[in-house]
């Protein structure tokens, strides 16, 4: 691996000779001996090793985890050993949580402080959001609830405020090549520069935010070399708004596109809230969630809905096409080698744009079903549909069938519940570990029936509903 | 007074920092080796290929054992000799340890053990009860069963009958720390680390494997990252592995499982079938009933046979029940082993007569709460303490002997009917109840439900010789004191609790007690920190090693000031002896210049205990902790998506050690035991495996899980029995106040049906079985 700088805990560090694939948490707690920083799960589900990582964007809560060293090139890491200031200082948030009995067993402990402070941080105080991918098994949560309310009004202390950004002798560069012989460059820095560099070797594993490679290596202990990191990518990261479309980059955040989508698409926006954690939307990337070709990816079923085109890029070649055409067959996708997705383009506004996601539990779990519903309805009648599920085939699909029922009847119960009865030609579920097929038929019919009810006002969401 | 304080946890302050170590934090000496194990891809076979060339040609990889290199395998059972720590050629569930690699780093160990090509002869599998059921494989002979009264006569006699078979899932632990150990060679034993709750176990079987004697073999264990009884056998396997490696190498050996292999091999909560059957009358009154528990204890014994004790002995929950009939059916099936977990088989049996309660309630049409009320048993003797009366005052009743309980132990603490009434009124029970009908009739979507649920829960280990703990305590001539004992900390505060009671004692500030490490070279044959015995057990028997050592300072003072030690009194760092003040350290400087012993250790064994478990008699308790909870919940009936909207507890600690964190351990036990019963679902395949191995898809509590609403309190009344403080027991029994989750859910439901058919609904009661259960009771399934 080219060398690879940053600051850790305020201090600069340069690492050389490591495995392009080592995560933050092995590094810091085998190489530097800094075991603050737990595992829980090695997969990114429980936040026992949140960390902090600053750059240009600000402070966020990432997972140690499933978070490779190269990721980290010219940002700032902190760890809890470094949440206390220079000076011993307690960090507000650590304090409230001792006051307020926060910690039992105390092991979930450091990854909620570090989730804590980078929320304290940015002003959030939505910690049921920020927290919802920590796990405690101790507390039940209600005094570290506690404790972050208590901390909402302390100001930052400045060793977190002045958190060094970039690292100025090491913010360009970092395209250097990996070593064991790999030629690639592991950093590029262009969208140019990876569609070279991926037409030269279309068997490198391209990584942007390692939410699932990071599985490959943790759990399945996968060998991905060659590798290509995208996250300094700029140009792959921007949201562009038109006056009719929204133009989204592979690259982009699904924690920035959330925050993008609330005014244009609300239901898109509370979908991404429930996609995953704050830790896993940090890092997780819209043209990953795209390209892994996840059958239950939320992502997919929500943009399909919305009518979104996908673009792809093959060195110099680009072609668009339908979202829903991508996804040929389980994990198979119609992408060539050395082609990447690069953007995603979505109309600007989808007034009838609903979307429900069903999970054992509300937030940090993928989806049983994740069911999609855009419907134009006009004079009483549905004039154009586009459902779309997660979790009911082998790839995210429209339910043809049922938004042939609909077009052009009037919107009622009763052309809802023919509609419903419809939907059992589109799909064929699964049993698994999340939800029998029975129950997966059943819902994604249901949902039909909610959607028809939402519109029409009635209370649907049981998370709305006030004690 | 330091007793009763709510201090925070001790280890609070460095938790929040990082500098809390945990077992995989201690830094090893350099060459230390880390160890991974090789697992069964079956079910049930016989090993019929091993070929491990790939393993150790592996990079790292510095040795590689299987149970061919021993003369004797080391066995891992806290119970019987029946776990090889690698299998000797038939392998008998999913995940039993096949050969155990040694490398060079926890990477290069994991990676080796997926080397290896193996071949079975497949067997058939048990996985089901049924299925064990019906080929008769069990532990112990048959079922055991304990009988009071004449429960078939009572129930033909009944004018009504309730029947019914659910199912009640079982529970992975999730500790946050996974199972961890390390093992460092010494000149002539073993030092190992672990995160146990049973230190003294991990000693005797490490000696025992290692052939030395168990004052060869030390454990120490500062704390847990979590252990919920997950870590009260389980963590045998890994300290034994790490000690025979380090035997065989002279190196250091490290072990943790990653997540996914812990939650494969070790043990989970029992899950069971539970059948009942119970004859009532029109008011709703129990005339009899008949339980069968089928529980699955997996392929090895563990601690299965009390487990399934303590569901029998907790089959009576709050409820008087004159005639009763408990069958328990100990099922060995081709599964990890059923262990410990928070409750040891406690929450599976109460849920059995809160199901059976909710069942007569529902089907006599009466409100729940008022069924409970009827079978609830008689108030306990009015005039005791925590009743404001005076012993045999003037206004005490002439009551009758006392109830009791299936196993004929009297019940003599019945505060239920007052808690209960209490929590009723602080939580607005009766107003919310028909707040909620007005509601339901508005919404057709979606349904709310509530429901008040009761806890008694028995205090003792059933095993009566694990009742009693020893304690070290050294008062140094500088007045500071370090305090040692049998129990380990795993979060719950124990360690700050017996550090108040021994302040208390000494009368300084509890930080002037320092708190070490559970040191099997310290305090020897500890029992396990289980049964929620920790601060009962530990903390007195602190305090007697702390009275000791007072004692003979008060004895040393009055000799010297011309007094007796009566008048001698410690309090406020202080020491007061004719008429002067004296800092407590200024006293331990000069007895320690007068030759006075500053060190003692401290004995407990618990009163009044008896227990014959083959026939179901006697008083395996001390006392019983009580509490209460209601819970208001809702659902979506299109696609049974629910969540807690309230929930208001009452709880009684007894004089509370440290009332901040018995209310943590009650809401933590609380949104746990809700979690077993709504979102925690465990999934084994048709081939035995199982599927939910992992936080992706096992699915505890998440922080909005928990009420959107959270009230609770304690009840603050005395111990009737002269425990530590008159405080009681707390870590087990609000766990089973997550009853009330399953029961509000049970209440919702029936919200969409006409009451004709009782709403029967499994646990856990996920999204799919809600809808399910909503979809019968409409009609449509």
């Amino acid at each position: 691996m080219g060398e690879i700088a940053f600051h850790l805990n305020g201090t600069p560090v340069r690492i050389s000779g490591e495995a392009p694939t080592r995560t933050l948490l092995d590094w810091l707690r085998e190489t530097r001996g800094l075991t603050g920083t737990k595992e829980g799960c090695n997969e990114g589900d429980c936040g026992a090793c949140t960390v902090m990582v600053t750059d240009e964007a600000g402070p966020k809560a990432l997972n140690a985890c499933i978070l490779f060293l190269p990721q980290l090139h010219g940002k700032s890491v902190r760890t809890v050993e470094g949440l206390t200031g220079p000076q011993g200082q307690a960090h507000p948030v650590q304090t409230a949580m001792v006051a307020h009995h926060g910690t039992q067993c105390g092991f979930c402990t450091p990854g909620f402080v570090m989730s804590m402070a980078a929320a304290h941080a940015t002003g959030r105080t939505d910690h049921d959001d920020v927290l919802a991918g920590n796990l405690c098994r101790c507390t039940g949560y209600a005094p570290i609830i506690r404790a972050a309310e208590a901390a909402e009004s302390a100001p930052v202390p400045d060793w977190i405020r002045d958190e060094p950004i970039p690292l100025p002798e090491i913010s360009s560069g970092g395209e250097a090549a990996g070593r064991g012989g790999q030629t690639a460059p592991l950093r590029p820095q262009s969208s140019d520069a990876l569609a070279a560099a991926y037409l030269a070797t279309p068997g490198a594993t391209l990584i942007a935010g390692a939410t699932d490679v990071g599985l490959w290596v943790t759990k399945q202990l996968r060998d991905l070399t060659p590798v290509i990191f995208l996250n300094a990518i700029t140009d792959l990261q921007r949201i562009e708004p038109g006056p009719d479309t929204i133009r989204i980059g592979a690259g982009v955040t699904v924690e920035a596109l959330r925050l993008a989508m609330k005014a244009p698409h609300p239901a898109l926006a509370e979908m991404l809230r429930r996609f995953a954690s704050v830790q896993v939307r940090n890092a997780a990337t819209i043209g990953g969630n795209i390209a892994n070709g996840s059958p239950i990816g939320d992502g997919p079923p929500a943009l399909i809905a919305l009518g979104a085109t996908l673009h792809l890029r093959r060195g110099e070649a680009r072609r668009n096409l339908a979202l829903e055409d991508f996804f040929l067959d389980y994990r198979k996708q119609d992408r060539q080698p050395g082609e990447f997705v690069e953007a995603i383009t979505i109309p600007a506004t989808a007034p009838g744009l609903r979307i429900y996601k069903l999970s054992k539990r509300f937030d940090q779990d993928i989806s049983a079903v994740c069911g999609a519903f855009n419907l134009t309805v006009e004079a009483g009648a549905t004039t154009a549909a586009r459902i779309a599920f997660g979790g009911m085939a082998g790839i995210p699909k429209r339910a043809a069938a049922a938004e042939a029922a609909l077009t052009g009847q009037p919107f009622t119960e009763a052309t809802i519940r023919a509609a419903m009865a419809a939907m059992s030609q589109d799909f064929h579920p699964l049993t698994d570990m999340r939800a029998s097929a029975g129950y997966r038929m059943q819902t994604a019919q249901n949902m039909l029936l909610r959607y028809f009810h939402d519109l029409n006002g009635l209370p649907v969401n049981v998370l709305e509903v006030a004690p | 007074m330091s007793i009763g304080k709510p201090l925070p946890h001790d280890s609070s302050p460095i938790q929040v920092t990082g500098q809390a170590r945990y077992t995989d934090d201690i830094p090893l000496p350099a060459g230390t080796l880390h160890l991974a194990f090789g697992l069964s891809p079956v079910a049930h076979g016989e090993i019929t290929a091993l070929d491990l060339t790939a393993v150790r040609a592996a990079p790292g990889v510095v040795m590689v054992l299987t149970a061919q290199d021993f003369a004797e395998v080391p066995d891992c059972s806290p119970s019987t000799h029946d776990e090889p720590l690698l299998s000797t050629g038939t392998v008998h569930f999913v995940g039993q340890p096949i050969f155990l690699v040694a490398a060079e780093s926890h990477l290069a160990a994991r990676k080796a053990a997926r080397l290896a090509k193996m071949e079975f002869r497949e067997l058939p599998a048990l996985l089901t009860v049924e299925q064990a059921l019906a080929a008769n494989s069990r532990f112990e002979q048959g079922p055991i069963i304990w009988t009071k009264g004449e429960a078939a006569n009572a129930i033909a006699a009944a004018p009504h009958v309730v029947e019914g078979e659910f199912e009640v899932g079982g529970q992975e632990h999730f500790y946050l720390e996974g199972q961890v150990a390390a093992a460092l060679p010494q000149d002539d034993g073993m030092h190992v680390y672990s995160s146990t709750q049973h230190p003294s176990e991990i000693q005797h079987k490490v000696a025992h494997a290692l052939h030395l004697p168990m004052s060869a073999v030390r454990v120490e264990v500062r704390r847990m990252g979590g252990g919920f009884g997950g870590k009260e056998s389980q963590g045998n396997w890994l300290a034994i592995a790490c000690a025979v490696i380090a035997a065989r190498t002279g190196r250091p050996a490290k072990m943790r499982y990653d997540r996914d292999d812990d939650m494969v091999i070790t043990g989970k909560r029992h899950d069971l079938k539970i059948r009942y059957r119970a004859g009532h009358d029109a008011q709703g009154r129990i005339m009899g009933v008949e339980f069968t528990h089928l529980m699955r204890c997996g392929w090895s014994q563990d601690l299965s046979l009390a487990v399934a004790d303590r569901a029998m002995l907790t089959s009576d929950n709050c409820y008087h029940l004159p005639d009763i009939r408990i069958e328990s059916h100990r099922l060995k099936t081709n599964t990890c082993s059923a262990t410990a977990y928070r409750g040891f088989g406690g929450p599976q049996g109460m849920i059995g007569i809160e199901r059976v309660v909710d069942h007569i309630a529902f089907a006599v049409g009466r409100e729940p709460l008022e069924v409970r009320r009827l079978n609830f048993y008689r108030a306990a003797d009015p005039t005791g303490p925590g009743t404001g009366h005076r012993y045999g005052g003037p206004h005490s009743p002439a009551n009758a002997a006392p109830q009791t309980t299936p196993y004929h132990m009297p019940v003599e603490d019945f505060i239920a009917h007052e808690l209960v009434a209490e929590l009723e009124k602080s939580s607005d029970y009766r107003t919310r109840k028909t707040e909620i009908a007005a509601w339901n009739a508005k919404n057709p979507i979606l349904k709310r439900g509530i429901a008040l649920t009761p806890v008694k829960f028995g205090i003792s280990f059933t095993l009566t010789w694990l009742n009693q703990a020893g304690a070290l305590v050294h008062v140094y001539q500088d007045g500071s004191i370090t305090l040692n004992h049998g129990g380990t900390e795993m979060g719950q505060g124990l360690n700050q609790k017996v550090a108040q009671v021994v302040a208390d004692v000494f009368g300084v500030d509890t930080g002037t007690v320092k708190i070490t490490a559970t040191d099997t070279a310290k305090v020897p044959n500890t029992s396990a920190t289980a049964a929620s015995s920790g601060s009962d057990l530990n903390g007195m028997a602190a305090r007697a090693a702390a009275e000791t050592i007072r004692q003979r300072l008060a004895d040393f003072l009055a000799t010297r000031h011309q007094t007796t030690p009566d008048k001698v009194r410690f309090e406020g760092g202080t020491v007061l002896v004719a008429g002067e003040s004296h800092p407590f350290a200024s006293v331990a400087a000069q007895a320690y210049q007068a030759r006075v012993s500053l060190s003692s250790t401290g004995f407990y064994a618990t009163p009044k205990i008896t227990w014959d478990r083959i026939n179901g008699r006697g008083r395996p308790f001390f006392y019983f902790a009580y509490g209460a909870a209601v819970t208001e919940v809702v659902i979506d009936t299109l696609t049974g998506e629910n969540r807690i909207l309230r929930t208001d507890i009452l709880h009684d600690t007894g004089n509370p050690l440290n009332p901040a964190l018995d209310i943590g351990q009650i809401e933590g036990a609380y949104v746990q035991g809700a979690g077993w019963l709504t979102t925690e679902e465990l999934v084994w395949d048709a081939k035995g495996r199982l599927t939910t191995h992992a936080p992706s898809t096992y699915k505890i509590p998440a922080c909005s899980d928990r009420p959107r609403i959270f009230n609770v309190a304690l009840w603050n009344q005395p111990n009737r029995e002269d425990s530590v403080g008159r405080s009681k027991a707390v870590g087990e029994p609000p766990f089973m106040l997550g009853i009330s989750a399953f029961l509000a859910l049970r209440d919702a439901i029936a919200a969409c049906g006409d009451g004709s058919r009782y709403p029967a609904l499994n646990a856990p009661a996920t999204a799919e079985r809600v809808l399910l259960a909503v979809r019968e009771q409409q009609g449509s399934a």
